[in-house]
């Protein structure tokens, strides 16, 4: 393919196919290896999760899995596997997909592969919600969930308020986040010092990120919630690439920059604050499954969809080892990311090293 | 190279090429002095406050004409080496701080980047664990080897390849060994309420340590570390170049990279391993430093020196004044103390757009 094709526009020796729908109406430049990639690791991940709902104390042989799933199994099967397993590992596959959205906007507003929810305070804040809530009162799974959003969301406004002044530039957001948090961070240590040892690591569990326990009656609300963000998030991957090429040359392409990174971040926050309401901090998936894509689909920047297929990748396959990994010990399935998801990166690292 | 990634850098050197607030080496010599004054003043301070406070006169007639009163006692006993302790330990973590913000010239890099708090917390966890290790001075040298260990390991996977150890990649390894092990550190411990709760004391970070065993089994390795980093300032100066330029300028940027790894080894390990994780010292102080004097990397590292202890002492000052009679741990004040500070810089400085 030449580099300037007229049909496909500048490839850059990437493969580009444009789509057309309603005559025209409706088109798309699509990357054809981005695209398989992302439906690669879309793949990886089902059958990931399919092994997941077949594996446990009773194990169920595969074929009926599937079976369970289109509605064809019947009682003892059908019980486990879809009114059981099901919500968890379901969980976990969009749980991910949504760090990985909110990780890659992140980093493409930070245009740092540091960036972060962490960095705007949000996991920090959520934290001291969760444990004031744990700690002082004692809640119930609600209670945390809504002292975590309470926490995470106030902390999030503060810095942005924090960092405005005339506009809120990259720099001063990861210097006033970095502040705040730091500062949550130590009143968390705090009052996990201050608090009973059985009320200290139930907290840190919770802190940890876990799925463990977690049913159709926490899927529900999640799912819904997620499937109206991210529609949202996927309307602004346009502008938030043309965001990546600074704010004059944004501007100079019709982006209204103050106001499309308010969104982005609006968005980020939102898709963060689902997952860690839900399941509790989960580590290391914002941070590792955008710069993983990234690497495996060759592209320039970060992009949204292939950190959610690696997002819900990485999240179902720590959630099965979480599971699995010392059974009957269920392990909170945030230890597991950040185990995982580090080896693995460095193997890449590794790989990418010899390669040159 | 990622555009992402690229950009970041960008970002970081208009950041840095800033002038800052002091613009001649006069002014920001007698920032220093003012800089060495408050350092004074807190030495003396952390001598004569605590649980039971201590009139200053009385604080140089213990030091210098010593009797064998109460006063003097707590004096020489306590007070001094906490104090000793909290001026060579900043010292180091802010040093650090500096050395790996200069050569990953990312300005969110502290030296956990290079996986020392993870490395240290993961071995200590390790003695507690495996080897029922109790006692304060036998976490000392596991910490240490913890911090040691990691950071060599980090370093090899991030020079692995042709293209060396470049900041993002140091970087990206640094999180990714981090995040392994403390994963497994949190797998452990959160399955072993003994080991947790050893733990979350350790893990608080203090400065507290009986006589001064502690501070002199570290002293030679923080020594050595701060003298590579005042001989690695100005090639670190071409650094903020960028490689090619670096290298054009005739500095050697493989051994550069070497000796500030190694010099943030030994003082991030070091003090870690005497005073448990204390952060946000690191990540700090050397841009409140890059504020006053600017980018040149050998004025940043003087401010650096003087102004992490005075952040560390007060801090832990602070923390033996809120409590009374009870105590904060340091390395839970130092946020509160020095993210007020940090913020209000970033209000106020103007900083260049993204």
């Amino acid at each position: 393919m030449s580099v300037l094709d007229p049909n496909n526009g500048i490839a850059f020796r990437r493969p580009i196919r444009s789509v057309r729908w309603f005559g025209e109406r409706v088109s798309h430049r699509l990357d054809m290896r981005t695209l398989s990639v992302c439906l690669v690791l879309l793949a990886v991940a089902v059958a990931i999760a399919l092994v997941t709902l077949a594996s446990g104390e009773y194990q169920v042989p595969l074929p009926d899995v599937v079976r369970a799933l289109l509605g064809q199994a019947e009682g003892r099967i059908h019980m486990v596997v879809v009114e059981w397993r099901l919500p968890r590992t379901a969980l976990a596959l969009i749980l991910g997909g949504a760090l990985g959205m909110g990780g890659a906007i992140f980093q493409s507003l930070t245009r740092n592969p540091l960036g972060s929810p962490d960095i705007i305070g949000f996991d920090a804040g959520a934290y001291t919600g969760a444990l004031v809530v744990i700690i002082l009162m004692g809640g119930s799974y609600y209670a945390i969930a809504g002292g975590a959003l309470i926490g995470g969301l106030v902390t999030a406004l503060l810095v942005y308020a924090l960092a405005y002044s005339r506009g809120v530039q990259g720099f001063r957001l990861i210097i006033v986040g970095i502040g705040v948090s730091a500062m949550l961070t130590s009143l968390n240590t705090w009052m996990l010092l201050r608090a009973k040892l059985e009320v200290a690591m139930a907290a840190a569990i919770w802190g940890a990120g876990t799925l463990n326990g977690l049913g159709l009656d926490r899927l529900g609300p999640a799912a819904l919630i997620l499937a109206v963000l991210v529609p949202l998030a996927l309307l602004m991957s346009r502008p938030m690439a043309q965001l990546e090429l600074g704010d004059d040359a944004a501007r100079a392409l019709g982006v209204n920059a103050e106001r499309t990174r308010l969104g982005l971040l609006v968005l980020g926050v939102a898709l963060t604050a689902t997952v860690t309401a839900t399941a509790g901090p989960i580590g290391f998936v914002a941070l590792a499954a955008p710069q993983l894509a990234r690497r495996i689909t060759g592209t320039a920047g970060v992009s949204m969809v292939p950190s959610a297929a690696m997002g819900a990748l990485l999240l179902a396959g720590a959630d099965y080892l979480a599971q699995r990994a010392f059974a009957p010990t269920q392990l909170p399935v945030g230890i597991v990311t950040v185990s995982l998801g580090g080896v693995y990166f460095v193997w890449l690292l590794l790989r990418e090293a010899r390669r040159q | 190279m990622s555009t992402a990634v690229a950009t970041s850098r960008d970002l970081a050197r208009q950041e840095e090429k800033r002038p800052g607030v002091a613009q001649s080496n006069a002014t920001r010599f007698g920032w220093l002095l003012v800089a060495i004054a408050v350092l004074v003043m807190v030495l003396i301070a952390s001598v004569a406050i605590g649980s039971k406070d201590i009139a200053v006169g009385t604080v140089f007639d213990a030091l210098f004409a010593y009797n064998d009163s109460d006063d003097h006692a707590i004096i020489q006993a306590l007070r001094v080496p906490r104090t000793l302790m909290g001026l060579v330990v900043g010292a180091a973590l802010g040093m650090s701080g500096a050395l790996i913000q200069a050569l990953t010239r990312n300005p969110l890099a502290d030296p956990g980047i290079l996986g020392v708090n993870a490395g240290a917390a993961f071995f200590v966890v390790l003695a507690v664990g495996l080897f029922g290790i109790t006692t304060v001075q036998g976490y000392v040298w596991f910490a240490f080897l913890g911090a040691i260990v990691t950071t060599v390991v980090v370093y090899g996977v991030g020079s692995a390849g042709r293209a060396g150890a470049t900041p993002v990649r140091l970087t990206l390894a640094g999180v990714a060994i981090g995040a392994v092990l403390s994963g497994i550190s949190s797998g452990i411990t959160l399955l072993n309420p003994a080991i947790f709760d050893r733990m979350r004391q350790w893990g608080a970070g203090s400065l507290v340590a009986p006589g001064y065993e502690t501070l002199w089994a570290v002293l030679p390795f923080i020594a050595v570390g701060l003298v590579i980093a005042m001989l690695v300032a100005r090639p670190l100066n071409a650094v903020a170049l960028g490689d090619d330029l670096a290298a054009a300028l005739g500095a050697n940027m493989g051994r550069t990279r070497t000796l500030v790894v190694i010099a943030t080894t030994l003082l991030a390990g070091a003090s870690t391993a005497a005073a448990g994780p204390i952060g946000f010292v690191g990540l700090m102080v050397p841009h409140v430093a890059r504020w006053i004097v600017g980018p040149d990397q050998r004025w940043i590292f003087l401010f650096t020196l003087v102004l992490a202890p005075v952040l560390l002492l007060s801090s832990d000052i602070v923390g033996r004044l809120v409590m009374r009679p009870g105590e904060l741990q340091v390395g839970i004040v130092t946020a509160f103390v020095g993210a007020p500070v940090l913020i209000a810089l970033a209000r106020r400085r103007k900083v260049s757009g993204l």
